[in-house]
């Protein structure tokens, strides 16, 4: 074979990475699963509630906020849940199904590196659409930026990585691309409803909250909520959250197989 | 002797309380087209997996071009590129981004353009995985493989799957591979493949090498027997065939007679038909084979030989009379 100019190892490697995330970027695109869950979906809510009049009341439940204010944390985690939960261990599992991780691990950029292609695309997509639905909810419908806004940049990395964990764990328990886009539905819908998607976590009967408050989309919720209020997030909640993302993310470690 | 690119000593593996290897030693010479033959579920894959180092051998030693496939990935993986049986690519991934993609990994990668153009994909630069034909699939990753420009190329039941026209084809390329200077590690239970590529060949059954040698040798080590096969144009008694005496069996299939004996039969068998006026029609010749060696050396058959490649191995004949 006629070769072109010889490089070093550790460039290799780099640009491996570099390769493969911007062609899973690609196929994210064209695969339209990613962007149409973790974007278009989120925003149309957004639009939906933000366009109902009874959404921009300030309520003394929610602290003064109105529910346009409380529902803004709740899309972004269902954005997060989304990308993690569903689209990204549909395209794991499928390349493990397909014998796809198998072949990388013939090469020398190894599956670990398209496993870290996969997370860098969905973290992207992640910081575009939280980015967007701040942004269209300040300029369209007059929500307030977080007045706490580190306390709502820990909470959203932090909950991005529990539902990362969560998502590797369904990508390695679920066998073919098939089951683990079931499983991360399965686990999605509970975890979404106690972020209140359905009925706000103030507006729930007390057993629920308390049960809310033990779920990784429900302490974020909650730590969002302060956030928006001005005030840093509690330890608990974000040590909740934490707690979530280390068990899954052993289990993950645990049970992931490359075939 | 040439250098040995691949040396494998005593490899050893087990799947729970199935053994898959037993004992498997072999070396590959540089430049040779090796082949690893054997039916399903004799440890050929496991074999070629331990030397690709996705698996971890129980027990024995495997160098490749001086490295261990499992402490040495790294170095391994450059050097040697691998197509492995029903391995696939994201449906949407287009051919040339594939390429592109898959030598970016390489520290000297092969021009992936002129090995589109040497496998013939250079109209299908622009389509995507999912809709590429099975021949095509085949092709980009035979090309997948070698995109690396790796010393060694590890083949994995190649043409499982193709039609004659693309298996041919295949071997074609293959042959012009090998010529670049890749050695080539072929599996396969196809012996017409073997026969017709391989420098050398392992005879793998029930997880040991049962002999290493050239498919002619192989061939050879069977007792030289020929089958005849025609249909008279006259009735012919199988007493006056039998009583040739280097006939040794004569069995009827209808109007078909089927004459087996030692390599001077034709020869007798034609001019007793000549001598007695008759026409020995739709005459056909069976040599012993890679396949007959196969069978006398593990008892057993070897496994898949789907029948339109037997009917087309027929064709050829006739066409040869």
């Amino acid at each position: 074979m006629t070769s072109v100019a010889e490089a070093p190892a550790g460039a290799v490697g780099r640009r491996a990475l570099v390769r493969l995330t911007a062609t899973e970027g690609k196929l994210f695109v064209r695969e339209r699963v990613g962007p149409v869950w973790g974007l278009g979906f989120p925003l149309v809510l957004l639009i939906i509630f933000g366009s109902i009049h009874s959404f921009h009341t300030a309520r003394a439940t929610y602290g003064g906020l109105t529910l346009l204010d409380v529902y803004l944390p709740i899309l972004i985690e269902m954005m997060l849940a989304l990308l993690a939960l569903v689209a990204m261990p549909l395209v794991l599992a499928g390349y493990r199904e397909r014998g796809i991780l198998r072949r990388l691990r013939t090469t020398p950029a190894g599956p670990l590196r398209v496993l870290a292609a996969q997370i860098l695309v969905n973290f992207a997509c992640a910081v575009v659409a939280t980015l967007v639905l701040v942004l269209v909810a300040r300029f369209a419908y007059g929500v307030s930026v977080p007045r706490q806004f580190g306390g709502f940049v820990v909470t959203a990395v932090l909950v991005a990585v529990a539902m990362l964990c969560i998502g590797l764990f369904v990508a390695a328990v679920g066998k073919t691309g098939r089951i683990a886009q079931i499983i991360g539905a399965i686990l999605f819908y509970p975890l979404i409803f106690f972020a209140g998607l359905w009925l706000p976590i103030p507006s729930m009967p007390t057993i629920l909250q308390h049960i809310s408050h033990a779920t990784p989309l429900g302490a974020a919720w909650e730590s969002f909520q302060n956030a928006e209020l001005g005030r840093f997030p509690g330890a608990l909640p974000l040590l909740t959250i934490a707690a979530w993302a280390v068990v899954f993310g052993l289990a993950a470690w645990r049970l992931f197989r490359w075939e | 002797m040439t250098t040995s690119v691949i040396e494998v000593r005593g490899l050893h593996k087990e799947y729970g309380d199935t053994v898959a290897v037993d004992d498997v030693s072999f070396s590959v010479a540089e430049g040779e087209i090796f082949g690893i033959l054997g039916p399903n579920g004799a440890g050929k894959t496991t074999t070629v997996e331990c030397i690709e180092g996705l698996r971890t051998p129980d027990s024995g030693e495997i160098s490749v071009l001086g490295f261990d496939p499992q402490r040495d990935r790294a170095e391994v993986t450059q050097r040697m590129g691998v197509q492995l049986q029903e391995s696939q690519l994201p449906a949407k991934l287009r051919v040339a981004e594939a390429l592109d993609l898959y030598s970016s990994f390489y520290r000297a990668p092969a021009d992936w353009r002129s090995l589109l153009e040497v496998l013939g994909l250079t109209d299908k630069a622009g389509t995507s995985f999912g809709k590429l034909s099975g021949g095509q699939k085949q092709r980009l990753s035979i090309a997948l493989a070698l995109v690396g420009s790796p010393k060694i190329a590890v083949l994995d039941e190649l043409t499982t799957g193709l039609d004659p026209q693309a298996r041919r084809d295949t071997w074609g390329l293959i042959e012009g591979i090998r010529d670049r200077g890749v050695t080539i590690v072929l599996v396969s239970h196809f012996m017409e493949e073997a026969e017709r590529l391989c420098d050398r060949v392992a005879l793998i059954d029930k997880g040991r090498v049962v002999v290493v040698d050239t498919p002619a040798a192989l061939a050879e080590r069977t007792e030289a027997e020929q089958r005849i096969q025609f249909r008279p144009s006259a009735p012919v008694d199988d007493a006056l065939l039998k009583a040739l005496p280097e006939v040794t069996s004569v069995i009827r299939r209808g109007d078909v007679v089927v004459v087996t004996g030692n390599d001077e039969a034709l020869n007798a068998v034609i001019s007793l038909l000549a001598r007695n006026k008759i026409v020995a029609r739709q005459l056909r010749v069976e040599q012993a084979s890679l396949e007959d060696a196969f069978l006398e050396l593990t008892g057993r058959h070897t496994s898949a030989r789907d029948s339109h490649l037997a009917d087309e191995r027929d064709y050829e004949r006739d066409e040869e009379q």
